[in-house]
């Protein structure tokens, strides 16, 4: 299963060594996340040491090694969103989630990550729930956002 | 990333010569409706989290119905730049500017403006202190400031359509320059325009594009560096996506300069909707035959593609981005040798800022002299900022070189809302430093910038009142510092670490009476210890606050207080007893049970409890307004 969608992607390159990061980039959109078999297979087709497709895939915040959540909630830490308050925003969304910034729940069914930044800095202080974005966030907002999308989500799965 | 669909009318057409694109700009004149009636809605960044597709949804549905379709033509634009005010709706022929536009206006606007030529008052924008309506954009006091050169096309065309480019003199630069200049004549003209990098460093463009040009090798490339990574910056976010087509023609006169065929536009993976506008405008340029080879008739020959970053703040730095589009982690190293020697797989490599190479493009197209006469003696042209934190027009400004920090805060940015005082303002992102009130007459140039401890930088703006804690603010960099240090460099990696903890301390009420010398020795320590521009720069933002908010940190070393509220260790929330009307709201919202009382019962905080979050500030109704917070004070109730 793995091999038949990495090698799909891998056809598209040639095997040069500048892909490297298109080709993870291509494998994290197809997977959610960067497979450690995947790595491996990336580093023999580029002919590459793993240990340097490692330290890439380690090296930039884009790429992630463990399975990520269903839904990606990220709390924009940019300039404007900070002085208006996204630090206590990014608290209190991992109180609500019961997990850090970084980490998914147990039921893979959140991830919750901070970025910098989303450039609606107007809007700040910012959440992206999937590519919706949620503008002016107030500890309230927050929690109606989160506890509705937990409720809808739910309800979708039955 | 979906590939865009063939376009029909210039399928089998090529502009393979200036001619061929002057008669190509005269069909798409000549082809345009009659009645001239447009609907231009903004579709950037800031009007898109407003709702603007709705908005833009309602447009054509709405249209349809009153069977409009054909008379009325309804286009995406770019970032008009007033995000704060968003969704933006411009209408044509007469230029109206409505504001905060939903999509329950769409009819009226329909059947008022566009049918009856009348306008529809409560969307316009009205001066809060006169009550005077501006129907246009220029009459609004944001714009009157402002110089737009190099975001002129940004919000009147469509992003994705070559021929909008077109019908405003696109691509008029590159055809006078590769038909009628030599590539010295044209590093000539650029070096006499006075143009100097965007990227922050400032270093003169016309000079880099000779050191290229006159580098030995016959392969050589251009990168335009998208890596946009100052958090609260967002410039070249909104050309790459409103513009695309002016930074495609600035890569082409960049190459035919230096004698590049190749270039590639290195954007952030986080700008979904710039890489799907560059890549659209490169496949027209390519349908189109102006990109490929022998660009007009010129035996010029000229290919760009995108390579997506991958989220490392680092990589706006030169050499690190070359080290990303080679596939290896976004590491530094030393220089020389310059990129412009060496660079991309070891060739001479030229590498520009988005901003930097629109206004290539412009320069190009109005000459050098005219370019040379905006800003000031050492700084031409003009300078985008992104006019970000407590400012009542939060956006995209772009002025005049020269211009002050007050008149940009104030009368472009409007000034600080609520009643609030200004306390100081941060250019430059995590690289720059923190200005107070009484330097706020300096001229926005390079030097004078640098001067007072910040820098120009990519033109973030960040203005922040009193109710913003400079400490704090001062650590937020610091964690960005350290998080986004590549770790090479000792220097940079552990002592921003040492640093930030040191702050962090601060803020939590744990500082002692020597930390502020550590700062400063720390800070020497990372900006002589490192290779690359981040850890030269990143103590900026602590040595600017040390300098100009001592006090600040005094309080919070000695006196355990923090006069904007905002350090949560050293406040505590209070409910005045003779304000509490026991209603009940704070005590149903806490998120930690630890407000007690009942109906009937005045409320009070368990201060074991409370994680200080201010929920109860929030839910407490502005006509009780019972919550207080204090810092450094003891409060008996």
């Amino acid at each position: 299963m793995l091999d038949r969608r990495l090698n799909k992607i891998l056809s598209v390159f040639e095997g040069e060594k500048g892909d490297l990061i298109s080709i993870l980039q291509r494998v994290q959109e197809e997977f959610g996340f960067l497979p450690e078999d995947a790595l491996a297979a990336i580093a023999e087709f580029l002919k590459l040491p793993p240990s340097q497709v490692f330290s890439v895939a380690t090296f930039y915040d884009y790429f992630h090694l463990t399975r990520r959540g269903d839904h990606l909630i990220c709390v924009c830490q940019g300039t404007a969103c900070h002085v208006r308050g996204a630090r206590d925003i990014l608290e209190m969304a991992e109180k609500t989630l019961g997990i850090k910034s970084g980490q998914t729940t147990p039921d893979f069914k959140y991830s919750l990550d901070r970025l910098a930044c989303v450039g609606s800095c107007a809007l700040a202080p910012v959440v992206l729930v999937g590519d919706d974005v949620h503008s002016k966030m107030t500890m309230k907002k927050l929690k109606d956002v989160l506890t509705t999308n937990r409720d809808n989500k739910e309800s979708e799965t039955g | 990333m979906k590939k865009p669909a063939p376009r029909e009318s210039s399928k089998s057409f090529k502009i393979d010569s200036p001619e061929s694109l002057q008669l190509f700009k005269k069909s798409i004149v000549a082809g345009e409706s009659a009645t001239g009636k447009e609907v231009v809605i903004c579709c950037g960044s800031g009007c898109m989290s407003s709702g603007s597709e709705h908005v833009r949804e309602a447009f054509v549905s709405e249209s349809k119905q009153q069977g409009l379709e054909d008379e009325v033509t309804i286009k995406r634009s770019g970032c008009r730049g007033l995000c704060v005010r968003g969704p933006i709706v411009v209408v044509d022929p007469d230029d109206i500017f409505y504001q905060y536009v939903t999509k329950e206006d769409v009819p009226e606007i329909i059947s008022e403006t566009l049918l009856e030529n009348r306008v529809v008052e409560k969307l316009l924008d009205e001066d809060p202190a006169t009550g005077k309506k501006y129907l246009h954009e220029d009459d609004i006091p944001f714009y009157k400031k402002q110089k737009r050169v190099v975001l002129k096309n940004c919000g009147r065309i469509d992003p994705t359509s070559i021929e909008d480019y077109i019908k405003v003199d696109g691509f008029q630069a590159v055809a006078k320059v590769v038909s009628r200049m030599t590539p010295e004549e044209v590093i000539e003209d650029i070096k006499l325009s006075g143009l100097r990098g965007r990227g922050g460093a400032g270093f003169p463009t016309g000079i880099k594009w000779e050191t290229a040009g006159n580098a030995p090798g016959e392969e050589k490339y251009i990168i335009c560096n998208g890596d946009e990574g100052d958090p609260g910056a967002f410039m070249d976010r909104s050309v790459m996506e409103g513009d695309p087509f002016s930074v495609l023609e600035g890569m082409m006169i960049a190459g035919y300069a230096v004698g590049a065929s190749r270039g590639i536009i290195y954007v952030r993976a986080e700008y979904p909707l710039a890489v799907h506008h560059l890549s659209t405008a490169i496949a027209q340029c390519a349908d189109l035959g102006l990109l490929g080879r022998d660009v007009m008739g010129s035996g010029f020959d000229f290919e760009i593609k995108i390579v997506k970053g991958a989220g490392a703040f680092v990589c706006g730095e030169e050499t690190a981005l070359i080290a990303s589009v080679e596939g290896r982690s976004g590491q530094p190293r030393p220089k020389p040798p310059f990129p412009a020697i060496q660079g991309l797989w070891g060739k001479p490599t030229i590498i520009n800022n988005v901003e930097t190479l629109v206004n290539v493009s412009r320069i190009m197209l109005n000459g050098a002299e005219w370019y040379s006469k905006i800003g000031t003696e050492t700084n031409k042209g003009t300078k985008i900022f992104s006019l970000v934190g407590t400012v009542r027009n939060v956006g995209l400004v772009e002025v005049e070189m020269g211009t002050t920090l007050r008149e940009i805060i104030y009368d472009v940015g409007g000034g600080i809302p609520g009643g609030k005082r200004f306390k100081a303002v941060q250019t430059g992102g995590p690289s720059g430093g923190c200005i107070p009130e009484e330097l706020l007459d300096l001229p926005v140039e390079y030097e004078t910038l640098a001067n007072v401890g910040s820098i120009m930088g990519s033109g973030g703006m960040l203005v922040m009142d009193e109710s913003t804690c400079i400490v704090n603010i001062a650590r937020y960099f610091l964690d960005f510092a350290q998080h986004e240090s590549c770790g090479q460099c000792v220097p940079c990696r552990l002592g921003t670490k040492q640093m930030f903890k040191i702050l962090k301390d601060i803020t939590k009420g744990e500082g002692n009476p020597q930390d502020i010398n550590t700062l400063f020795y720390l800070a020497e320590a990372v900006k002589a210890g490192s290779i690359c521009g981040l850890g030269m720069t990143v103590p900026n933002p602590v040595l600017s606050t040390i300098k100009y908010f001592r006090d600040e940190y005094r309080e919070h070393i000695h006196e355990k207080r923090c006069r904007a509220l905002v350090c949560r260790s050293l406040i505590s929330y209070h409910i005045k007893e003779y304000k509490c009307k026991a209603c009940l709201k704070c005590l149903q919202a806490c998120p930690v049970d630890a407000i007690i009382g009942a109906k009937w019962q005045v409320h009070e905080i368990d201060q074991t409890k409370c994680v200080k979050c201010g929920t109860c500030m929030e839910v407490c109704p502005s006509r009780f307004s019972a919550v207080e917070c204090v810092s450094g004070q003891v409060i008996e109730d």
